[in-house]
């Protein structure tokens, strides 16, 4: 029988696509520790709990009410959105809601796994693969209670929804494939976490998320640039029943995202050791 | 036939960083660095030290290497760098087989869950499928003697039975390679005879590192012994002793220091006589000459010699002698010569501590530790502090 060999050394040319497949084979490897951890934390996260889902629910909602208030009070005029404007609103806010967390969630896996990375050898992938698990599970009452407001709008969608489940997946990778393009970095310096969140509120309102693209103007030059248009309209556009806009836009930026997230894997991979070593 | 080697290190240098900001940016550097494919630089950049500098050694199926050195010597960096948690600077590092590593027990534990869910999270975290602990789960909790508390939160654990879950999770590990740190130092003499059961079990078939402060553990089980010391290997080989011995020898302090004084007794000096350099042969004579002040005139003190090992237990004591006030006067200062003839303790570092109470009414007067130090020698190693002459007849 031969045995496994691993051996450590430090400069050896990188080989990309060899490291992409070990990186693979490792998500694979450590496909039951994930659920097992995205298991432990829903359990953990919910049995100490009452309102539980409750809590994920509200900071879109409210962002979302706030919209209608202002827009039914008048106090913004906003252009037509050709469908009730309340639908529109929480399908944008629990859309972004979605990305947001894609975005933040490699840090956070990573971060919360920081004293076990420092202890143990595990396949490191498996926490992103958990983290993804989380995230399908937590999107998974998003888009529940947006089928509510489907049904409470009277709302019926068309064939096209039935792209929606691969649709959402681009929103989630593109999300995933940032973020975890910025973990080596935010596992070192605190800031890059802050500036996130920071960004990520003031690039809301240059997104389609709360009202369309204006019709003229410097908005309307920006928001067709801004590369999650097209990944928050195509979604919610599919699941409306509406036409599809930018979808040469989104299949491009899709197109471009499975090679950057197979870099941004390896990259994760290579800085793990100088994270755990700088922790 | 020798067995196959299954670690093999050659050549291995760590640096670290004392200053936090900069290691923070270093990391950034050698994040960008190593994506670009940059040779590292053998230079220290400013305010890095070596944590590890050239360590090299190779342990074969069924050998165990202990790793001893004081506190931040560099064996937990060293620890790190074989189980694949951070890069070597320099160096290589082989390892052939399955690495299975006892560094912290119950890893992934998550408090408010149950013991039984928590085996599957600790199992997972230590690479175990499924299939795997759901065989295993029923021996784990016998083996965790925890069957009773199985459902409830493991916040509620004592820590010891934090430790024995997690310890039974990861006695199912059935690695070539083992590495283990401290972790038995934890548990109460039930557990530590477990995992020394457990070793044992593993041995033949596993190569083992074993980092402890406590010798009597590394004297047992090893037999490599790698003395680091400022991230140097400072001993290596298959003297055990040796190495242990070298590894005493860093904390010998030769100051006496009085533990307990009435003022009345002063020790003015303490010499080993009959040796040269404090060495005497096993089965030779240990004479000491004490000088001693009593300048109480009513007391007769009554002499005790306490004998110390390097693990500063104490082994033997002296027979007792009281000095009698009426022959002579003590006041003035006396020398006391005290031969023990014929020694029997092992080779090693011995150390001696004097105590004086009075010879009436046996209250304590003095009492001064470490007033010297021997060193007894023998062509044959034992932990045990006596290697007792015995005389054989075959009938």
């Amino acid at each position: 029988m031969s045995l496994e060999t691993r051996i450590y050394q430090k400069g050896e040319r990188l080989k990309l696509v060899s490291l992409l497949g070990t990186s693979l084979r490792d998500m694979y490897k450590g496909r039951f520790l994930a659920k097992q951890l995205a298991v432990r934390d829903i359990k953990s996260k919910y049995r100490k709990s009452v309102l539980g889902i409750f809590w994920d629910l509200i900071a879109p909602l409210s962002t979302a009410l706030v919209w209608i208030f202002l827009r039914s009070s008048g106090t913004v005029a906003l252009d037509e959105t050709g469908v009730p404007y309340p639908l529109f609103a929480f399908t944008g806010t629990l859309l972004w809601a979605i990305l947001v967390e894609s975005i933040n969630m490699p840090l956070r896996s990573t971060q919360g796994a920081k004293g076990l990375m420092s202890k143990i050898n595990f396949p490191k992938e498996a926490l992103i693969l958990s983290g993804f698990y989380k995230l399908l599970f937590n999107s998974s009452f998003k888009i529940l209670l947006l089928i509510f407001f489907f049904i409470f709008y009277k709302v019926s969608p068309n064939i096209s929804a039935l792209w929606f489940p691969l649709s959402i997946l681009g929103l989630i990778l593109a999300g995933v494939t940032f973020g975890l393009f910025i973990t080596p970095f935010g596992m070192l310096y605190n800031d890059v976490s802050r500036a996130i969140t920071m960004s990520l509120r003031f690039i809301m309102y240059v997104t389609p998320v709360v009202y369309a693209i204006p019709q003229e103007g410097i908005m309307k030059t920006i928001m067709e640039y801004n590369p999650l248009t097209p990944l928050i309209l195509v979604n919610r556009h599919l699941m409306l029943g509406l036409d599809i806009p930018y979808l040469s836009y989104f299949f491009i930026i899709v197109g471009l995202l499975l090679p950057l997230f197979g870099i941004a894997l390896v990259l994760y991979r290579i800085s793990i050791p100088i994270i755990v070593e700088r922790n | 036939m020798e067995q196959e080697v299954l670690v093999q290190v050659e050549g291995l240098s760590k640096k670290f960083c004392k200053s936090l900001k900069k290691s923070l940016w270093y990391g950034v550097q050698d994040l960008v660095g190593s994506v670009m494919g940059k040779q590292p630089t053998a230079t220290l950049r400013k305010d890095e030290f070596w944590a590890l500098r050239d360590i090299n050694f190779e342990l074969r199926r069924g050998e165990c290497l202990g790793l001893i050195g004081h506190n931040g010597a560099g064996k937990s960096t060293l620890l790190k760098i074989l189980n694949g948690l951070i890069n070597p600077d320099h160096g290589k590092v082989t390892l052939r087989g399955r690495v299975g590593a006892l560094i912290d027990l119950g890893a992934g534990f998550n408090p408010i869950l149950s013991g039984r869910e928590n085996i599957y999270n600790n199992g997972a975290v230590l690479g175990f499928t499924k299939a795997e602990i759901d065989s295993k789960v029923e021996e784990i909790i016998d083996f965790a003697e925890l069957r009773e508390f199985i459902d409830m939160p493991v916040q509620n654990y004592s820590s010891g039975m934090k430790v024995r879950l997690g310890f039974a999770v990861a006695a199912q590990m059935e690695p070539d390679i083992l590495i283990i740190d401290e972790v038995l130092a934890v548990g109460d003499i039930g557990f530590v005879l477990k995992c020394y059961a457990l070793i044992d079990k593993l041995l033949p078939n596993t190569a083992l590192i074993f980092v402890s402060h406590s010798m009597s553990m590394v004297s047992r089980i090893c037999s490599n012994i790698c003395l680091v010391n400022q991230g140097k290997t400072e001993f290596y080989g298959k003297n055990v002793a040796k190495g242990i011995d070298l590894y005493y020898s860093k904390f010998i302090n030769s100051n006496s220091f009085e533990v307990f004084s009435s003022n009345e007794i002063e020790l003015k000096g303490v010499r080993l006589l009959n040796s040269e350099n404090g060495i005497v042969a096993w089965g030779g004579d240990i004479v000491i000459e004490l000088n001693l002040i009593i300048s109480n005139s009513e007391i007769s003190p009554s002499i005790t010699i306490t004998v110390f090992d390097k693990e500063q237990r104490p082994v033997a004591s002296l027979k007792k002698f009281t000095v009698d006030r009426q022959i002579k006067d003590l006041t003035q200062g006396f020398l006391l010569s005290i031969t023990h003839k014929n020694n029997q303790l092992s080779k090693g570092i011995y150390t001696l501590s004097l105590t004086v109470n009075d010879g009436v009414t046996k209250s304590p007067l003095y009492r001064i530790n470490n007033i010297l130090s021997f060193q007894v020698t023998h062509e044959i190693d034992v932990y045990q502090p006596f290697y007792l002459d015995a005389h054989y007849e075959l009938k």
